[in-house]
């Protein structure tokens, strides 16, 4: 073969011209696996198996379906198509192997198994907040924190993992009021990480209220990065988050700058949870982030939880008044950006990574198959296992769907492949869901049975009124149309994916 | 620059590579002697070159009546051929010395400025670095390989790299290859196997369509090839660089090009952007190919800043800093081999002379129609 490619020497070295190089005279053409939707009147969006896109006007996906393109009358569309793999001059192409190999990478957060592992250290919380469910304030640790067996167990099965780099997060209640369960668990993670040649991370979710200097000084000689809840201003996050007698708002404040100075800016990070009382205030929020310090934050869907049903209607005005907020809340923060100041929000830069990137992105709460079991497992506090950590939520309201067994009475096997989880992956992949798999945003999107079962009563859920498709097609779409019509947009964003500006 | 000159040959029957010198006490092959012949002292080289017109024979291989040795300096490394020509095949005192492998090539760019020859030189070539790679100095800072299609050497190739691995194991060695016979895993496994991790190729790319990157480079399957060898020379942890010239045919598509490089070929370790060089097959496609350096700043520094942005690493070479969009000065590196680097008169009188990489040679007879100084502010 490849003396084919040798040069002969009586080969003439006289130049071709352009048409030569085509490999077809007749113009017909192979379609390759691509999905489209509408962006708005005018324009539409092409996404290939990969990812990767194309925005065309709109009526586009239809003039390539009837085999009405041609490199004669569209010859930049007819390159675009044929370079980006959404049409092939031979039934296969002879690049599949490139396709196939950036599949393979866009995948490749599942290379290694489950990595995060949630440890609910304690159900006992000092605040009343009105949207959870689960905590209990209440001083009986024997009840409500966990047992240090259960903890053992715990760590035993997270280092069964397949992942050599595993992260241990602890969650409440409010985790800090178990500190000494924390001492514990680290202490014994390290000496079982040690043993077991793995790296393990540890996250702390905390309100910051019980802080101490105590426990900074344990956080930095352990690398521990604290996770902690600031809901917007204080008029907004006292209300959100109650504590009887005192000013949440002001712990968490404090709390965030002392961990700041203790641990380095980069190891603590903030959430927001959206309410009702949240989505009448947006740029107050932002600029609450802003005027803290944060280069980023994080526009967090509403869970079904606090807001969702079985009401579908409510549920559908519920994920409007979300989106417009989210729109709004956006186009502050990226106002702030054109203004010469950095900072992102962290969902819509999960979701541009996955659309301007080769690269795979694992985000437990956005891929397919889905983060549960595939990249998280949750340990409660009485030591029965589930699948995320909305499931044992559910479990909170007597609902053990998504029971998945309990620490030391299972084994890794029947937790991680177990009949339940056999079940659960029927529904877990968006690319065989009813809806999603001839969408064009599937490979940006996921897969959420546990949503789906929450909010639609079964795993596999009903496309044209879930209120995770409402709000996923709808950020997409909005982030789509952004870049499309303002190249400085698309500019931002591209420093929100690489950090750098 | 001068790399060549000629003289009488007496009793060369073969090609000799070696080491000038003008001090007959040093440790090279080859005497240089412009006055008095030290009869003695001949013996321990290999051979003679010198500027006196003598037509008696000296008991020594030699090249007589040269007209001088201006262009050499103390441990240069020339090719005596048996006709009596004298080519420098490494000077001591540069930093851009070359090997050229083969002028051999299966490809025929549109706007090559070295247009490749069919005759079978392979052997030549191969039988003369086999002699200079252990002649050149362990200092050598960085080496180019360039053709021709260097591969086409084929195991011989192979045996060169493995010559420069063990004779310069600090030296950067920069092959130039259009990647084309990477397609053949075998032979790129061959290559992996070497762990050369001083080695770095640059190859081509012009289009992300194929039909306008075969144009190109004239000749058909050339882009799959490129790529396909692309992805086995990533799977080897081979480093590449890519090498875009910008002519009338790769800037409409440069856009997209950047975009493709990033999306299918994240792996490269640098990007290239080059100006047109008025050389070889140039002048001869001029009118397929010429178009102003000011004319294509702005799809030009798209492209840059895209790549940039997602943390590529980035050059341009060859363009004159007044052509080029300030916004991306910071990538324009001074990157014209010496032995071709001009500036024009208007030059002179430029405040950023010393930061401007200036032109080629051959692009005093076609340049921008842009080229002015910039003043001081
Ligand atoms: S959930 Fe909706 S937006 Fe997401 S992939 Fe499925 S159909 Fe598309
Ligand atoms: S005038 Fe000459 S030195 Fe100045 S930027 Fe132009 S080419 Fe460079």
């Amino acid at each position: 073969m490849l003396t084919d490619s040798l040069p002969n020497e009586n080969a003439t070295r006289k130049f071709k011209e352009f048409e030569y190089f085509g490999s077809k005279s007749d113009f017909s053409y192979y379609l390759l696996p691509f999905r489209f939707h509408n962006i708005n009147e005018q324009r539409e969006i092409l996404v290939n198996e990969i990812g990767d896109f194309l925005i065309v006007p709109t009526g586009t996906a239809e003039l390539i379906i009837e085999r009405k393109i041609n490199p004669i009358a569209y010859p930049e569309l007819y390159g675009d198509l044929i370079a980006n793999f959404f049409i092939s001059e031979q039934p296969i192409p002879s690049l599949i192997d490139v396709l196939a190999t950036r599949y393979r990478t866009k995948k490749s957060f599942l290379d290694y198994f489950t990595s995060l592992h949630i440890f609910v250290i304690s159900l006992r919380c000092e605040h009343t907040c009105h949207y959870c469910q689960v905590s209990r304030v209440t001083s009986d640790k024997s009840r409500y924190d966990m047992s240090k067996e259960h903890i053992d167990a715990g760590i035993e099965m997270m280092m069964q993992s397949p992942n050599p780099h595993v992260t241990m997060e602890f969650q409440g209640g409010e985790a800090l009021l178990a500190f000494d369960n924390i001492i514990y668990a680290v202490e014994k993670a390290k000496e079982a990480a040690i043993m077991r040649k793995k790296t393990v991370s540890y996250v702390i979710c905390t309100n910051l209220a019980p802080l101490t200097e105590e426990m900074l000084i344990y956080f930095k000689e352990n690398n521990i990065l604290i996770s902690t809840s600031l809901d917007g201003p204080d008029f907004i996050h006292n209300k959100n988050r109650h504590k009887p007698h005192s000013n949440s708002y002001q712990y968490a404040v404090n709390g965030i700058i002392k961990c700041r100075e203790e641990l380095g800016a980069e190891n603590v990070s903030a959430l927001l949870t959206t309410t009702n009382l949240s989505l009448q205030y947006p740029e107050e929020i932002v600029d609450e982030y802003v005027r803290l310090g944060f280069k980023n934050m994080f526009l967090r869907p509403i869970s079904p939880y606090g807001f969702a049903t079985r009401n579908e209607g409510k549920n559908k005005y519920v994920t409007q008044e979300f989106l417009e907020f989210y729109k709004k809340a956006l186009k502050k923060i990226i106002q702030y950006n054109l203004d010469g100041h950095f900072i992102r929000e962290d969902y819509a830069s999960i979701i541009l990574k996955k659309m301007l990137t080769p690269f795979p992105v694992g985000y437990v709460d956005l891929q397919s198959p889905a983060g549960l079991i595939n990249s998280v497992i949750v340990f409660n506090y009485d030591g029965e296992i589930y699948a995320t950590d909305e499931s044992r939520m559910l479990a909170e309201m007597k609902d053990f769907t998504f029971k998945l067994g309990t620490l030391g009475i299972n084994t890794y096997e029947e937790v991680f492949y177990g009949k339940k989880s056999l079940e659960l992956s029927e529904a877990f992949l968006n690319e065989s869901l009813p809806g999603c798999s001839d969408c064009a945003f599937q490979s940006y999107c996921g897969a959420d049975p546990v949503f789906n079962y929450t909010t639609q009563g079964d795993i596999y859920g009903h496309r044209p009124t879930s209120s995770f498709c409402q709000r996923n097609m709808e950020i997409m779409r909005h982030l789509i149309e952004l870049m499309d019509s303002d190249k400085k947009i698309e500019k931002i964003f591209r420093t929100w994916i690489t950090g750098k500006n | 620059m001068q790399l060549k000159t000629k003289g009488k040959p007496h009793n060369i029957f073969y090609p000799v590579v070696g080491r000038v010198t003008k001090d007959h006490t040093a440790n090279a092959e080859i005497l240089l002697i412009e006055g008095e012949i030290p009869t003695d002292a001949i013996t321990r080289f290999s051979l003679v070159l010198t500027t006196l017109d003598i037509d008696k024979a000296i008991d020594k291989p030699s090249v007589y009546a040269i007209p001088g040795f201006e262009h050499l300096s103390e441990g240069d490394i020339v090719l005596v051929n048996t006709s009596g020509m004298i080519n420098t095949l490494y000077r001591v005192n540069s930093n851009h010395n070359f090997l050229l492998f083969t002028e051999r090539c299966n490809s025929n760019c549109l706007m090559c400025s070295q247009p490749p020859k069919n005759r079978d030189d392979t052997s030549y070539f191969f039988d003369t670095y086999k002699q200079l790679i252990p002649l050149i100095p362990k200092n050598c800072f960085e080496l180019g390989i360039t053709g021709g299609e260097p591969t086409l050497l084929g195991e011989r190739f192979f045996q060169l790299l493995e010559l420069l691995a063990s004779n310069l194991p600090e030296t950067e060695i920069h092959c130039l290859t259009n990647g084309r016979t990477f397609a053949w895993p075998h032979i790129t496994n061959r290559l992996g196997e070497l762990s050369y991790n001083r080695l770095m190729l640059g190859i081509p790319i012009y289009s992300d369509y194929y039909q306008l990157h075969d144009y190109v480079v004239q000749a058909k399957g050339a882009f799959d090839q490129t790529i396909q060898g692309l992805y086995n020379l990533a799977k080897n942890n081979i480093r590449v660089e890519l090498r875009i010239v910008l002519h009338k045919q790769t800037i409409p598509r440069l856009a997209q090009l950047a975009k493709f490089i990033y999306k299918n070929l994240p792996f490269a370790e640098h990007i290239t952007f080059m100006g047109l060089e008025y050389q070889g097959y140039t002048p001869h496609n001029i009118d397929k190919l010429w178009i102003d350096p000011v004319d294509y700043s702005d799809i030009l520094s798209e492209a840059i800043n895209y790549l940039s942005d997602y943390g590529m690493n980035v050059s341009i070479y060859n363009s004159q800093l007044c052509t080029t969009p300030k916004n991306i000065w910071q990538f324009a590196r001074k990157s014209i081999s010496d032995w071709k680097n001009i500036y024009l008169d208007e030059c002179n009188k430029c405040a950023v002379l010393n930061e401007c990489g200036g032109l080629f040679q051959s692009n005093a007879a076609k340049h921008s129609a842009y080229i002015k100084a910039i003043m001081q502010e």
